[in-house]
């Protein structure tokens, strides 16, 4: 039934993909006392009345990734790239359109999981079981990730809270922990490469490994060198609408040309 | 689907031309493709939960040690909070307003230290309960889990904390004169009851605040008046003996009055059976089971939206 070609196997499908954030902007327009008042009073009305502002942040982005591609995601500030890439890890629900995917993408990451006043002893179990690992694994894995970060080099660190920690140090230990695991379809958004110069080396590896084993990768970054070095196609989302899909060269050419005026 | 390796020769540039055509749906139901951040059913959904039954108790675990990671005298706090909202209660129900009508001070003062104790336990479960999505909305944003895991793991969190202020009631209980026997292991059942019952509505508010944000900031009203109204501080029967029965009897079936008392019963020698409603056990059951059955479910059909915030 599939294609035996893996390159024309989709592992990710986005069909007009439209999504809204409503913010609560705890007053709307004006701030008066009468104003939130009739704002209570009149619930019924549209959103804007209460105090809602919609972000219109994609708009019908429509695209087809296929097994082995490493997609790039560009665009100014704002313009939609982590949001799609949420939507892609079905994190964020659509307000239109569908996101098809195969298996369950997972986004590189698990700052949110970790807890500052926990040793990094437990941010390690913690983060590792909130990234859906087993009990076994992470315990497999524990010794492995603590060595990756290298946070007992300079002594017993791992066993001191997580916010006595500088903060080139914490970032390595949330990279250890959000690299330990393998992914299907793997999400990375910008900031790869945090702690020193010795670090960043071992992360961008660590990062290539991972590329290797993902079917596909989608990279958000501000960097064109890192894009240029790890993406063959990319895409450019401006005002959350896809500008241009297409190889990194042409893309990012056309990107330049358009961020140099 | 084919697992064929990459080999040198793959053509990498051209689209596929035998999916041309296709309509992104169709493509996506060739390849067996399922939509992302899709809801579970109900049977998947508790089976994925209870997959992660380790995240949820690690989580809860660690809320709870965070919480007094910073003070000097540490996870003492777990039980010397417990006991100095114990002494405040004492100071204000007990000697100023001498609300324990009707029982003597051997009986009256566990009867308030454990009302409050178990009261705490739901209130604190509610209050974590409306925030467990609207504040955790990073952690819902950046990794996959069941969203019920959070409700879940804080009341989880309380449950931990009632078992150390546990201690404290033990202790206070001793002192004025009850002992262990046979009835206090009825605390066992009562308190799972009772677990279910704030599991459930924990998950309630938390799809309630997930929309609503502003529900945290009304709670501790809603949740005052829920205590004064259940007879904390003092009996319900006594208090209102010369209001109309039906009264008492609506403030006796109430949840939270139902396990105050099932748990004053098992724990305190002279608090006896006839302090009890009729059929408070089947009440206790029957609230378990509406509530965390219906939160559950209530919860799980929003599962995909808690995202959006």
């Amino acid at each position: 039934m599939a294609d035996p070609n893996p390159s024309n196997v989709p592992t990710v499908i986005c069909d007009d993909v439209h999504i809204v954030y409503r913010v609560n902007t705890g007053g709307g327009g004006k701030g008066s006392a009468t104003a939130a008042l009739s704002r209570i009073v009149g619930r019924g009305k549209a959103e804007v009345n209460r105090g809602v502002r919609k972000v219109h942040a994609v708009r019908g982005v429509t695209f087809t990734a296929y097994r082995g591609e490493a997609i790039g995601l560009i665009g100014s500030n704002g313009s939609g790239k982590s949001t799609l890439l949420r939507a892609v890890a079905g994190l964020l629900p659509t307000e239109s359109g569908k996101v098809f995917t195969d298996g369950q993408p997972s986004l590189l990451g698990v700052n949110a999981a970790l807890m500052n006043d926990l040793t990094g002893e437990r941010n390690v179990i913690l983060g590792g079981l909130a990234m859906g690992m087993s009990r076994e694994e992470v315990r497999e894995r524990y010794e492995g990730i603590v060595d990756f970060s290298g946070i007992n080099e300079k002594g017993d660190f791992i066993s001191l809270p997580m916010r006595t920690y500088s903060s080139g140090m914490g970032a390595r230990l949330r990279f250890a922990i959000a690299a330990a695991k393998n992914h299907d379809v793997l999400l990375i958004d910008e900031a790869l490469a945090t702690g020193d110069r010795k670090f960043q080396i071992r992360s961008e590896e660590r990062i290539r490994e991972l590329r290797k084993e993902a079917g596909t990768v989608f990279l958000v970054s501000h960097s064109n060198k890192s894009i240029r070095d790890t993406c063959d196609r990319v895409l450019w989302l401006e005002k959350g609408q896809l500008l241009m899909d297409g190889p990194t060269d042409e893309v990012l050419k056309a990107y330049e040309r358009e961020t140099a005026r | 689907m084919s697992d064929t390796h990459q080999g040198g020769a793959v053509a990498t540039s051209a689209p596929p031309s035998v999916d041309e055509g296709l309509a992104p749906a169709e493509l996506a139901a060739k390849y067996g493709l399922a939509v992302s951040g899709a809801r579970p059913g109900l049977f998947e959904y508790v089976r994925e939960l209870w997959s992660r039954r380790h995240f949820i108790l690690a989580f809860s675990s660690a809320k709870l040690t965070a919480q007094y990671s910073q003070a000097k005298l540490g996870q003492v706090w777990q039980v010397a909070t417990p006991l100095l909202n114990a002494l405040v209660y004492y100071l204000i129900f007990g000697l100023i307003l001498d609300a324990g009508q009707g029982m003597t001070k051997e009986v009256y003062i566990p009867f308030l230290v454990t009302g409050i104790f178990v009261f705490t336990f739901t209130q604190s479960s509610v209050m974590a309960g409306v925030r467990a999505i609207s504040g955790n909305l990073g952690l819902v944003r950046a990794l996959h889990f069941p969203r019920a895991s959070l409700p879940i793991s804080f009341s989880l969190q309380q449950l931990q904390q009632l078992l150390f202020s546990m201690i404290v009631l033990v202790a206070i209980i001793l002192s004025f004169g009850s002992y262990p026997s046979l009835r206090w292991l009825l605390v066992i059942p009562a308190l799972f009851l009772h677990f279910v019952f704030n599991v459930g509505l924990a998950m309630i508010v938390a799809r309630l605040g997930s929309k609503t944000p502003d529900l945290a900031q009304l709670m501790p009203f809603i949740m005052r008046t829920w205590m004064y109204a259940s007879g904390v501080m003092f009996s319900i029967p006594v208090m209102l003996a010369d209001k109309p029965a039906w009264i008492a009897d609506i403030l006796m079936y109430n949840p939270a009055a139902v396990y105050m008392d099932l748990i004053r019963y098992a724990l305190i020698d002279g608090y006896g059976a006839q302090n009890l409603p009729d059929h408070v056990w089947m009440t206790a059951l029957a609230w378990a089971l509406a509530v965390g059955a219906g939160g559950f479910v209530y919860f799980w059909k929003a599962e995909e939206r808690y995202g959006r915030g």
